[in-house]
């Protein structure tokens, strides 16, 4: 099982939530997990509700069996502060550097370098050790950019190579992409049953594919319930209006006879049966388009009552429960 | 039952409108937002306009339907548009380095522009700073308006992490290339001589050593090249940026916010809402995509599932009295859940009637009466009743906070848009919704 879980998936498909029921789930059991947010949004705290974050590791949740989820919200220019005192040891001069613009100057100018930062950030706290030689983190789940970014993002040492062709940040370019590449990254992408995000997590894919990124598994989110399924849709297009309306009746919903409030039920509620059907054929469509990728697929269901902190954790036994922990 | 806004945004005048001359649409990712603006620019066309639509990343199937999968990063006239008003559709797809290019080799002499365009430090600016794409986006548009060659110009905003990127990216990137270390790093010499410059030059010196130390002389040295190059070239990007800003700011200027009936949509367009009137762009009003509802709103959800339960409960007592005849499966309707229904269920309560097992295996389990057909029509009716409940009261919560806000609603379509036709029926709605 990899240590670093990196999530991606195109924006809307809800990768933040997934990035924080796995860091759950992985937790469960006594483990310790980092959830790492890379982009600012604040997202991990609005799930967990909580205040916003710091850049500072945090314990934000408990999972069952002790297991303990902290948080940290990287922000690039602090990040560069960090690394820049942990080797150059440049307390006061790191703010004056700021007041000039510098810092802005090297994490926004240039992405590479900002990525490299972040990237780096969460590779050191895969790696840390605390003092007995344990691992301080089981795992480390980040939330990443979003699937049409997350090549380059990751790929930071082709980013950085046309930049830096030495120095430290070739060199921390270079550590991190080993960890990368590593079988100690498992890169997953969140979709949704629809046209767009199926089509970019194919090409997401083999984006990571070709940079040799290790792609995971593809966690297929806001799945809706069967209601109705082939033989329940076949019957549909073939059962009398009548009897429906006669079934509606003997249910108690009022008179089967023509214009009667049971009669009258019939063609919307047939109506929506066949928007569902349109709908069913769809998903059924993209999933398969999803399984031909060979990668470990996993459902996760809709949240009937909308999405809230114990809709996380249901979100996180059920991953557990389809094994991806 | 639908949704009865307290402000309705009836897009058609806006539309029709010859002093609107731009529509931007904005909102969180995953909302429709490409979508509505192709809806809009189709809807005007057909309605007497001459548009021009710029989408930033249509579906593959929308852009090839629409004929601008091809990257050329120029104004494609759109066959198969109704032009009986005489309006025109013209459509683009945004690409943000030939874009960046273009504005290079407009301003520089070809030596200057090869130089730029070669440097490395502007190949990472132009394919990845954080805020290129919308900054492109921007740029662009002025570039369309600027030509004057059409009515309306309809465009659409990137998918940036947070909707407000895209008003903030123009001003970034200006007051970055503008920025009071650009200066120091591009003309040390003249500062230096300056009285009460020390400081700064001192700073200068330890910093550029720093970054030196940091990146590497050479990166330093090809944003100082790159730096130079532009600054002579451009006159300043914060001044483009703010002819950007104005533009926004134009009485022919309309925002509409899409988003969908959900919560983190509806936040992330009420912070645009109050980001705007800051900002002082002239918001049209709220285009709420995917709307559902109901030809049978009477019926409530939890009534939908009473009645689902009676017809289950009166089949066990049917079978119970030996008149299991017309039935064909032996299973509860609680089984709904599983699409896999040929394999024998868990045995329900009566599953020891006779009558129930013979018929069972010669359906092999898939039949279905019309009764449980009907217990499922009622539990996909209380599933969407619920839901629209739900969007009620999200909608709800933003028309409370922001009464002033005008909202266009769109009907939910079961599938994907991506052709003209598709296009057609999302306008229709949009004006319907209002």
């Amino acid at each position: 099982m990899s240590r670093l879980q990196v999530v991606s998936g195109k924006g809307g498909t809800g990768k933040t939530t997934v990035a924080a029921a796995l860091a759950l789930a992985l937790a469960t059991e006594g483990k310790r997990t980092l959830l790492v947010e890379v982009e600012g949004r604040q997202g991990i705290a609005q799930l967990f509700e909580t205040e916003a974050l710091p850049y500072e590791e945090r314990k934000i949740a408990v999972a069952p069996g002790g297991g303990e989820v902290f948080a940290l919200a990287i922000d690039p220019e602090l990040a560069l502060l960090d690394y820049l005192q942990m080797f150059y040891k440049l307390g006061g001069a790191g703010r004056a550097l700021k007041k000039l613009g510098a810092i802005d100057f090297a994490t926004t100018i240039a992405p590479g370098l900002r990525d490299v930062l972040l990237t780096g950030k969460a590779c050191e706290a895969v790696r840390r050790k605390d003092k007995t030689g344990r691992f301080v983190y089981d795992y480390v789940v980040m939330d990443a950019p979003p699937t049409g970014r997350i090549t380059r993002f990751l790929n930071v040492n082709d980013e950085v190579a046309g930049l830096a062709k030495m120095g430290p940040i070739h060199n921390q370019a270079q550590a991190v992409m080993r960890v990368l590449k590593s079988r100690e990254t498992a890169v997953h992408l969140v979709a949704l049953l629809e046209e767009m995000p199926v089509q970019e997590t194919v090409d997401g894919a083999s984006e990571l594919r070709a940079a040799k990124l290790p792609v995971g598994r593809i966690i297929v989110n806001m799945v809706r319930p069967t209601i109705l399924d082939e033989a329940d849709l076949a019957l549909t297009r073939e059962a009398p209006r009548t009897a429906i309306a006669k079934s509606l009746s003997a249910a108690g919903l009022g008179g089967a006879r023509r214009g009667g409030v049971a009669e009258r039920l019939v063609e919307p509620l047939l109506t929506q049966a066949d928007e569902y059907a349109e709908r069913y054929a769809l998903e059924r469509e993209q999933r398969a388009v999803l399984q031909e990728l060979g990668l470990p697929l996993h459902e996760l269901p809709l949240l009937a009552e909308g999405l809230d902190l114990a809709g996380l954790y249901e979100l996180a036994t059920e991953l557990r429960r389809q094994g991806i922990s | 039952m639908s949704l009865d806004p307290v402000r309705v945004l009836d897009v058609d005048p806006l539309l029709d409108d010859p002093k609107t001359r731009i529509v931007v649409c904005c909102g969180a990712g995953g909302v429709g937002k490409t979508t509505t603006a192709a809806a809009l620019g189709l809807r005007a066309a057909e309605r007497g306009r001459k548009v021009v639509v710029l989408t930033i990343d249509p579906a593959r199937r929308l852009a090839q339907s629409m004929g601008i999968d091809a990257l050329d990063n120029t104004p494609r006239r759109v066959k198969g548009v109704d032009d009986s008003a005489d309006g025109e559709l013209h459509a683009m797809m945004l690409d943000m380095k030939r874009t960046f290019d273009e504005i290079v080799e407009a301003h520089a002499d070809p030596e200057r522009a090869a130089a730029i365009l070669g440097n490395p430090f502007y190949q990472s600016l132009s394919a990845g700073f954080a805020g290129t794409q919308e900054y492109m986006a921007m740029e662009k548009l002025g570039q369309l308006r600027a030509r004057d060659e059409w009515d309306l110009i309809v465009v659409d905003t990137p998918p940036s992490r947070s909707a407000l990127d895209f008003l903030d990216a123009p001003k970034r990137l200006g007051s970055f290339l503008d920025g009071r270390l650009i200066r120091l790093l591009t003309a040390p010499a003249k500062l230096g001589g300056r009285a009460g410059m020390k400081f700064l030059n001192v700073g200068m010196s330890m910093m550029t050593g720093t970054l030196g130390k940091l990146l590497g002389g050479q990166l330093l040295k090809d944003v100082q090249t790159f730096v130079a190059a532009m600054d002579t070239t451009f006159g300043g990007f914060r001044t483009r940026a703010d002819a950007t800003y104005k533009l926004l700011q134009a009485p022919g200027t309309a925002f509409l916010v899409v988003a969908a009936p959900e919560r983190d949509a509806l936040r992330e367009a009420a912070y645009f809402v109050e980001r705007l009137a800051a900002e002082h762009m002239p918001l049209a009003g709220l285009v709420l995509n995917r709307v559902h509802d109901s030809g049978a709103a009477q019926l409530s959800a939890e009534r939908a599932l009473a009645a689902a339960e009676n017809l289950t409960e009166a089949r066990i007592v049917d079978q119970e009295a030996g008149k299991a005849g017309l039935r064909n499966s032996p299973d509860t309707d609680d089984s709904s859940e599983s699409p896999a229904s040929a394999v024998p269920e868990a045995p329900a309560p009566d599953a020891g009637s006779p009558a129930a097992d013979r018929i069972d295996a010669e359906g092999a389990g898939t039949a279905r009466t019309v009764e449980q057909l009907t217990a499922g029509l009622l539990r996909l009716h209380a599933e969407r009743m619920r839901l629209l409940f739900r969007e009620q009261r999200t909608r709800d919560r933003f028309t409370s906070l922001h009464p002033e806000v005008a909202v266009a609603e769109v009907a939910a379509l079961p599938g994907d848009v991506h052709d003209l036709a598709g296009l057609r029926d999302i306008g229709d709605r949009l004006a319907a919704g209002s």
